[in-house]
């Protein structure tokens, strides 16, 4: 990658279709940008892939497309969401995260300030979360043929011995935490979407969880049953998803589901369900009773997890429903969303 | 939520489910019907069944207006996005609502049609302003709620002498639809089901007032309560339901007084009754063609009409003659009374009117209140 003379103009220029052309100016472009934002050892090779170690354990790999909109949002952009996620799909199985992969769709027209400052957070992002982006790849395409940037991503990393986090291993009685408020993400990309802008603090929760897993496990060990992170489709999705998997049925509290007023009062407002509402730092844990209590503690004690609560349990039920105790004294389903949350007309 | 949670206090709900409990005569039925699909939310949401005694049963009404409004209409709105020149703006809810042959607006847009989801008629002015060589039509509908708005558009269009916008119009009455319920000739057919009185509309009476539901109350001897869309609202609603059919009054009483008064908004009126006027039939889904029962444009605005512009040819298509959503809307039967039920009809692939939107009686019952079809009700 290196002789290359002529620098790119971060402040003015924008991509067109030779960065992505396999010449002179995308060697640049990668060089120049997301080298930099990535730099590690791995990269500094050149090579089309990397080679790296993994120890012992066993191995997890995810891989996940990121096409978010706006690009940017209140507490992150496309680039750090798509390091956090991938982060958190590793993080889930109890696995610690080592290295991803990073492939960028880029829309000709698309301004090299923009890309350079979703770089640079995806490279803190990566740096804080303690994996390294090893390989990648970079396509332009015409303008209008892509929403400006998609980012794919792919990561792996290693499970210790004898962890087994998995659906089919929760039991009538296991109790569900929740590592914070929920909603938080959706919510905050709604209040930027075009046509749609409404005045809101929500910052968006995105984040890697790993290190919060990690304390969870050291605290609940085997009690641990299963680890989700609550994302497109939210609590609703993942707990119906768990239902279905687990055999079971679950049976929540409503008054004890952690909600920001401001991403209730949002809801409120759009005719949406804070439990269906996408989050991007949360994660729900299904554990066993005797270990929930220290759980949530080691929850509560971290940084990520200082609103955790729990918030119902799991119970014998051969249609799989997600009850919910209402704040009002009544009952009712909880169900998956039906296609995209759309807003209402009254 | 500063006047949203007290509406949902759970101390006092236990205190008007048990006055409730105490005022319930055990010998008879009450059966109110909530005419909004927003109260039908509200039931199924807050699980207000499980608060009340057995014998007061709440029938689910038709009062959603994406619920009611006829696959036919659908396929011309469909139809009319097709139209290379086209722009067509919509509610956001209006996307999924299924024509005939499982085609909808969102299928149409996945095909190449323009369809452009709006939040508010002001969107649609924009779009209209910004695209000058296309043909930018608002695909309005509502009750009386959303009514003023797309009035206030259509004239802020002729302020604008915009040329390339018109309104598909599709709103509706609900006066002439709640008549419709009590003496629709269907009930011979599909027989009938007593109703002890009305929950009435909330929204749409912050805008008409109460007048316009006198006449029920006093014709047809059935009390109707204006309540608002919370769970309080309902439950106070109730126990006033309760009590006029215990005194054997038959009254339109005010619940929802913070926002309704008897003469409504009349500005809102007034604009509505400059731009639109009655149309003497107006087909509602699952309750057939309800004479008055919805609005056009004035001959004044008719260049504004899209169904003139665009010579929109009326589509009639018939509902699966297995779905039930007559009856049910009617209160006589329940979603699960429906062999389409959960089978073929779900709200990811609704068959008829109360399965199309979350405040259908068939949607609302399938979202938040099935597991009750697979346990004892407690007895209260």
């Amino acid at each position: 990658m290196r002789g290359h003379q002529c620098k790119l103009d971060i402040k003015n220029g924008c991509i067109d279709l030779s960065h992505g052309s396999g010449g002179r100016a995308m060697a640049q472009l990668i060089s120049g940008l997301f080298h930099e934002a990535f730099g590690n050892e791995w990269l500094a090779r050149g090579n089309d892939q990397s080679a790296f170690d993994v120890g012992g354990g066993r191995m997890v790999m995810t891989t996940d497309g990121y096409v978010v909109s706006p690009l940017f949002f209140p507490g992150g952009n496309i680039g750090s969401l798509a390091v956090h996620g991938t982060v958190n799909d590793i993080a889930m199985a109890g696995a610690r995260p080592l290295y991803l992969s990073a492939s960028f769709i880029i829309e000709e027209g698309f301004r090299f300030s923009h890309l350079k400052m979703i770089a640079e957070s995806m490279g803190e992002a990566a740096r804080s979360a303690g994996v390294h982006i090893i390989t990648g790849d970079t396509k332009v395409v015409e303008r209008g043929k892509a929403d400006g940037l998609f980012i794919s991503t792919a990561g792996v990393g290693v499970v210790p011995d004898g962890l087994d986090l998995s659906a089919e291993n929760a039991r009538v009685g296991d109790r569900v935490l929740i590592s914070g408020t929920l909603g938080d993400h959706g919510i905050a990309i709604m209040s930027k979407r075009q046509n749609l802008a409404f005045e809101t603090d929500v910052m968006s929760d995105s984040a890697s969880l790993h290190d919060l897993v990690v304390k969870m496990v050291e605290a609940g060990g085997h009690g641990i049953r299963l680890m989700r992170d609550p994302t497109r489709g939210g609590l609703a999705a993942t707990l119906n998803e768990i239902a279905q998997q687990s055999d079971l049925g679950f049976r929540l509290q409503e008054e004890a589901i952690p909600v920001k007023p401001d991403v209730a009062a949002a809801c409120e407002l759009l005719g949406l369900d804070p439990l269906h509402v996408a989050n991007e730092g949360k994660l729900v844990a299904i554990v066993s009773p005797e270990v929930a209590d220290a759980v949530l503690a080691a929850m509560r004690a971290h940084p990520l997890g200082c609103d955790a609560a729990e918030i119902g349990e799991a119970i014998a039920d051969d249609h799989h429903f997600v009850q919910m105790a209402t704040s009002f004294g009544g009952g009712c389903i909880v169900d998956w969303l039906s296609g995209e949350q759309l807003p209402r007309i009254c | 939520m500063k006047y949203v949670d007290e509406f949902r206090d759970k101390e006092i709900a236990l205190g008007l489910a048990k006055a409730i409990r105490a005022e319930v005569d055990l010998a008879r039925p009450y059966r109110f019907m909530e005419f909004c699909g927003g109260h039908t939310h509200t039931v199924s949401r807050y699980g207000l069944e499980d608060m009340l005694p057995n014998n007061v049963r709440m029938i689910h009404g038709p009062g959603c207006p994406v619920c009611v409004l006829p696959a036919g209409r659908i396929d011309m709105a469909i139809h009319l996005a097709m139209r290379p020149e086209v722009i067509l703006c919509v509610y956001g809810d209006l996307m999924r609502v299924p024509g005939s042959q499982g085609a909808s607006l969102l299928k149409a847009k996945a095909r190449g049609a323009d369809v452009r989801m709006v939040y508010s008629t002001i969107d649609a002015i924009r779009i209209a302003e910004e695209n000058p060589a296309r043909e930018v039509v608002f695909f309005a509908i509502g009750f009386e709620t959303t009514t003023p708005p797309t009035a206030i558009m259509i004239r802020l269009a002729e302020k604008k002498h915009l040329s390339n916008f018109s309104v598909f119009c599709n709103h509706v009455l609900t006066p002439p639809a709640m008549q419709n319920i009590l003496e629709s000739s269907d009930i011979r057919n599909i027989g009938g089901v007593e109703i002890d009185g009305f929950i009435g509309p909330a929204h749409v009476s912050v805008i008409i007032g109460t007048t316009p539901y006198e006449f029920i109350a006093e014709e047809f001897g059935k009390p109707i309560v204006i309540t608002g869309f919370e769970p309080l609202d309902m439950m106070q609603a109730i126990l006033m339901l309760v009590r006029q059919v215990n005194e054997h009054r038959h009254e339109v009483e005010n619940q929802y007084r913070r926002a309704v008064i008897r003469d409504g908004n009349l500005r809102a009126k007034e604009e509505v009754s400059t731009v639109f006027e009655l149309r003497d039939r107006f087909e509602w889904r699952g309750l057939g063609r309800v004479p008055y029962g919805g609005l056009r444009l004035k001959p004044a605005y008719t260049k504004y009409d899209a169904e003139l512009r665009f010579g929109m040819r009326e589509l009639c298509v018939a509902d699966d003659p297995a779905c039930e959503c007559g009856a049910i809307l009617r209160g006589i039967k329940k979603p699960v009374d429906c062999k389409l039920f959960g089978t073929v009809c779900t709200p990811v692939t609704p068959m008829g009117s109360c399965m199309v939107s979350s405040e259908g009686a068939c949607a609302a019952h399938w979202t938040y209140g099935r597991f009750r079809d697979h346990q004892q009700r407690p007895v209260s």
